[in-house]
């Protein structure tokens, strides 16, 4: 059943090469029913699992791959993946409707982003290192050519650097798998394995060396400061619905690899080096809410917050770590560090996605050259707002649900560490505050700019790929309990594995 | 002691192969020497299927020389499919030219050596073959006559001529100090030998070899071969020369070298940096395609070297090794294929190819980055055994290089995989070569599939 939502949409991409003469629109719609059939099977999965206080893996499969280095192909959702996975789906779907449009190449876009989907659902469903990393690399290889393909302005550098750049990151992090493999006994690439009896417990400053590299492997991938610069210039150059599904799947799977695999599997070394992540974590937030104020490309405003963003659940992650602090507020932390993974992915989607609508009627992104759009195009103007407050934390809307989690866990901890990174985070939030309604003033309210009067509003496809997105950020922040129940028994076991 | 003929079957039906041609050829009128080709095709399924068969048997000696075990058994498999292979990139190049029988026989003779060479345990053994795998290749690369054909048949034999010397002399040397040129014999009587003179021995040993892996510093043929010889000789000559020179340089890591005075791990770990990092850094800026891979090989020469570097102290160095040279052998074919049916050596040549034929556009793709060792290419599995052996046999380091230069590897590859895309489709050049086409087409599905099914592929190894 999981094996079939991964490879779904796969198949379907090897049905649009296989049949020639087809229609843009004709493939389109393909598109969008095998984005839809594979978010009613993660839906069914979902209700399928049922309810239950104790986290368990369900839809386990798995099948003998490179028997010599016990690697399998091992696939499994628990309270960790199965919100991701949702979200993958979720986004993937609403990028297919958002390119109804398309004109460009589209059967090669639609075979892209169907295999783009496959690689994400298959690095979150993964439960087997190698396989993960078969699904990172890949994720590297397909959004690499969405961007040199279907990018504007300075694409095929920009492409290059996000290539380079994360490829670095993906072999460090695979010379990090191998420090794993070889320090389990026996030697074993299985993460459940890895996480049931962690390896290299008896030598901290191999455990601490192998950390470092699933660090930096992961880091780069998040991005967090200072190993951030691909994302700017990728984000700003990438088509829309390219950015949306890097910002809102891709940067997941360098924080949900820390959750999932330094923090379990190395648990020793986590609790110790915990600190490293809070400070890099107060960075993030700070530095990347401070050079998203001064940016006046929309787009690169957007891509600064997503740092910001992802600063918070690295402060969250290493709260978790710190074995002083309070076990029910660490998971707290880790909850809201996996509900923040998903809010951030439905708020920056939809942003990235308007974004692009901007781009369409404009070809700019220069919020200097709009203003007043909020006369000629409502509906535009009403989720722009509603994707703004929801990013910078508005209660009723996901990120709140998130962060205020997030910030309860760090500060409650109880340790003082932790309780001033949390502190200072919480300036995050107050400068995201500023920024977005910086952004509402100049773009929706005043004046008309150059460009206003090209902006024409949402289509119908557009507002149907977008509005969903916001819808969900809503529900998840008023009624959060059908997430919360899936997150708060898998975030429970990861504190009981990381206390170890 | 072992004499059974039978033994060396799969060697044996590659040079019955190659004489039936050559005497076919002689009486052959030119418009029907393609029956050469199906013969020699013929001699090296056979030789296959003995191989095949051949791996379900113990480990054996024959004529105290010839070592039958796994790595002879995926030295035979891997040189023979490898050699299939180049026989139907080249049917459509090489039809109706005068030496076509030639051709054929030659790589024949070539991949008897090279076969020999993976399998030899003894240093005359090794000589003997080095001269058999050599020989037809220098007049392979001067196939064509043209100036830049005989410019690299001559390098590649002066090249071939000295180090060939030179390893001669290195195993005379041996041969003094340790009494004897057998392996087993050697790793015994070397253990006493002096330092010094085991040292010459065993570096002039190693340049013979090195001049046949294309590793530095013996590489200043490979790239003016692979740009001056027909494409599919600088795809033969970069490949199958490869496998057999890998094969025996492990072997000669494990049975001769254990107990030598040297510590010639550094030394081929040095030269495996060099050589991966050299490679690397001279592909990036080429405009030739050809002279692009062929700084690729070098670099590529360079990793195989690592599990060498480990071999006998890591028990994942062996598949590694044969791992890896089974998944670069096919890959790169592949990406050769794919030069020959474009028929187009300039980089700029490639600009919009994926319009003039997508799927062979994608069969670029898949061997390029299986080049570079992405997932869930063969060369992937194969660099995951070579770094995982590298880390496991104390040589993290050089693990370490070897991802550095994988991502500046990175680069080259892309300048040629992204003008592919380019939006003008200039009109196209070259002729629509079948052969090549197929060729490229399976190379890059088995490299894939090796990747996929690398747990079946490495029970058998």
């Amino acid at each position: 059943m999981l094996s079939v939502v991964i490879f779904l949409p796969l198949a379907a991409a090897l049905g649009l090469l296989a049949v020639p003469r087809l229609g843009d629109r004709a493939v389109v719609l393909v598109w969008i029913g095998a984005c839809a059939v594979d978010l009613a099977l993660v839906v069914a999965l979902w209700i399928g699992r049922g309810g239950g206080a104790a986290d368990r893996i369900s839809g386990e499969t798995r099948v003998r791959w490179i028997p010599s280095v016990r690697a399998s192909y091992h696939v499994g959702v628990d309270g960790l993946s199965l919100p991701l996975i949702a979200l993958t789906a979720l986004l993937f779907g609403g990028c297919a409707v958002y390119s109804l449009r398309l004109t460009h190449r589209v059967r090669a876009f639609a075979v892209l982003f169907l295999f783009l989907e496959t690689v994400c659902l298959g690095l979150f469903a993964a439960l087997d290192l190698l396989l993960f990393f078969v699904f990172f690399d890949l994720s590297i290889v397909g959004m690499y050519f969405v961007i040199v393909g279907w990018g504007h302005g300075d694409n095929i550098r920009s492409g290059l650097k996000f290539f380079l750049y994360t490829f670095l990151g993906s072999l460090v992090l695979l010379l990090g798998f191998i420090g794993l493999y070889l320090g389990a006994e026996p030697h074993t690439f299985d993460m459940v394995d890895l996480t049931r009896t962690p390896p290299l417990s008896g030598s901290p400053g191999l455990a601490a060396l192998v950390l470092l590299a699933v660090g930096i492997g992961l880091a780069i991938k998040t991005p967090t400061v200072p190993v951030h610069t691909w994302l700017p210039p990728a984000h700003t150059d990438a088509p829309a619905a390219g950015s949306a599904i890097l910002a809102g799947v891709m940067l997941k799977m360098g924080t949900y690899g820390l959750v999932r695999i330094a923090m379990p599997m190395l648990p020793d070394a986590w609790r110790r080096y915990a600190w490293v992540a809070i400070v890099i974590g107060v960075v993030g937030v700070l530095y990347g809410a401070l050079v998203a104020l001064a940016q006046d490309n929309v787009k690169r405003l957007v891509a600064y917050t997503s740092i910001n963003h992802m600063g918070y659940i690295v402060l969250a992650v290493g709260a978790a770590g710190l074995a002083a602090g309070d076990v029910a507020a660490r998971r707290l932390a880790v909850t809201g560090a996996v509900t923040q993974m998903v809010s951030h992915g439905l708020v920056t989607g939809a942003l990235f996605l308007l974004s692009g609508v901007l781009y369409d009627r404009g070809r700019s992104y220069d919020l200097g050259r709009y203003g007043g759009l909020a006369r000629g195009a409502p509906v535009f103007a009403a989720l722009t707002a509603v994707a703004a407050f929801a990013s910078l934390g508005l209660p009723g809307l996901s990120g709140f649900i998130a962060e205020f989690q997030i910030f309860t866990g760090a500060i409650g901890s109880g340790t003082a560490m932790a309780a001033a990174a949390g502190a200072v985070a919480i300036l995050g939030i107050l400068i995201t505050a500023a920024l977005f309604l910086r952004v509402l003033h100049r773009l929706l309210l005043g004046t008309d700019g150059e460009l206003s009067g090209r902006v024409n509003d949402l289509r119908g496809a557009e507002t149907a790929a977008i509005a969903p997105l916001l819808a969900l950020s809503l529900v998840i922040g008023i009624a959060p309990r059908f997430l919360l129940d899936v997150i708060e028994p898998a975030s429970a076991a990861v504190i009981s594995l990381v206390a170890r | 002691m072992n004499e059974n003929p039978a033994y060396l079957l799969p060697e044996l039906c590659t040079l019955a192969g190659a004489v039936i041609g050559l005497l076919t050829g002689l009486f052959s009128p030119r418009a029907r020497q393609w029956r050469v080709a199906v013969i020699c095709a013929a001699g090296l399924l056979a030789g296959l299927v003995a191989a095949a068969v051949a791996a379900g048997r113990p480990d054996a000696v024959a004529f105290d020389t010839f070592m039958i075990d796994p790595v002879t058994h995926v030295t035979r498999v891997v040189v023979l499919a490898a050699t299939l292979l180049v026989v139907a990139l080249s049917a459509g190049s090489v039809r109706g030219h005068r030496r076509e029988s030639e051709f054929y026989v030659l790589l024949l003779f070539a991949a008897v050596g090279t076969m020999v060479l993976g399998a030899s345990a003894d240093l005359l053994v090794l000589l003997s073959a080095y001269l058999l795998a050599s020989i037809p290749g220098y007049a392979l690369a001067g196939f064509g006559k043209d100036a830049a054909g005989t410019e690299a048949a001559l390098k590649y034999y002066l090249m071939g001529a000295l180090l060939g010397i030179v390893m001669l002399a290195g195993i005379t040397v041996l041969y003094g100090v340790g009494r004897g040129t057998a392996y087993d014999t050697l790793r015994e009587g070397l253990a006493s030998a002096p330092a010094g003179a085991a040292a010459v021995g065993v570096v002039a040993l190693l340049a013979g070899l090195m001049f046949k892996t294309g590793a530095v510093p013996a590489h200043f043929w490979v790239p003016d071969v692979t740009e001056g010889a027909p494409p599919a000789v600088a795809a033969f000559v970069t490949t199958v020369p490869k496998i057999g020179a890998f094969a025996a340089l492990y072997r000669i890591a494990v049975e001769l070298l254990p107990r030598a005075p040297v510590d010639w791990r550094l030394l081929i770990a040095i030269l495996a940096v060099a050589t991966m990092t050299l490679g690397n850094l001279a592909a990036f800026y080429q405009d030739n395609v050809r002279r692009l891979l062929a700084y690729s090989t070098i670099s590529q020469a360079g990793y195989l070297l690592v599990p060498v570097v480990v071999a006998g102290r890591s028990g994942l160095a062996e598949q590694a090794l044969l791992f890896y040279l089974a998944a670069y052998a096919v890959t790169n074919i592949g990406a050769f294929a794919v030069v020959v049916a474009v028929g187009e050596d300039r980089l700029a040549g490639y600009a919009g190819m994926v319009r003039r034929s997508p799927s062979l556009a994608l069969s670029l793709v898949v061997c390029l980055l299986g080049l570079v060792g992405t997932p869930p290419t063969g060369v992937f599995v194969g660099k995951l055994l070579m770094l995982g052996a590298a880390v496991d046999g104390r040589y993290a380091w050089l693990a370490a290089v070897a991802v550095l230069n994988t991502v500046a590897s990175v680069f080259y590859y892309l300048r040629w995989i992204v003008p592919t895309f380019a939006r003008p489709a200039p009109p196209s050049t070259g002729g629509i070569n079948l052969e090549a086409r197929v060729v490229a087409y399976t190379a890059a599905a088995v490299s894939l599939l090796l990747g996929i099914g690398s747990g079946i592929a490495l029970t058998f190894s």
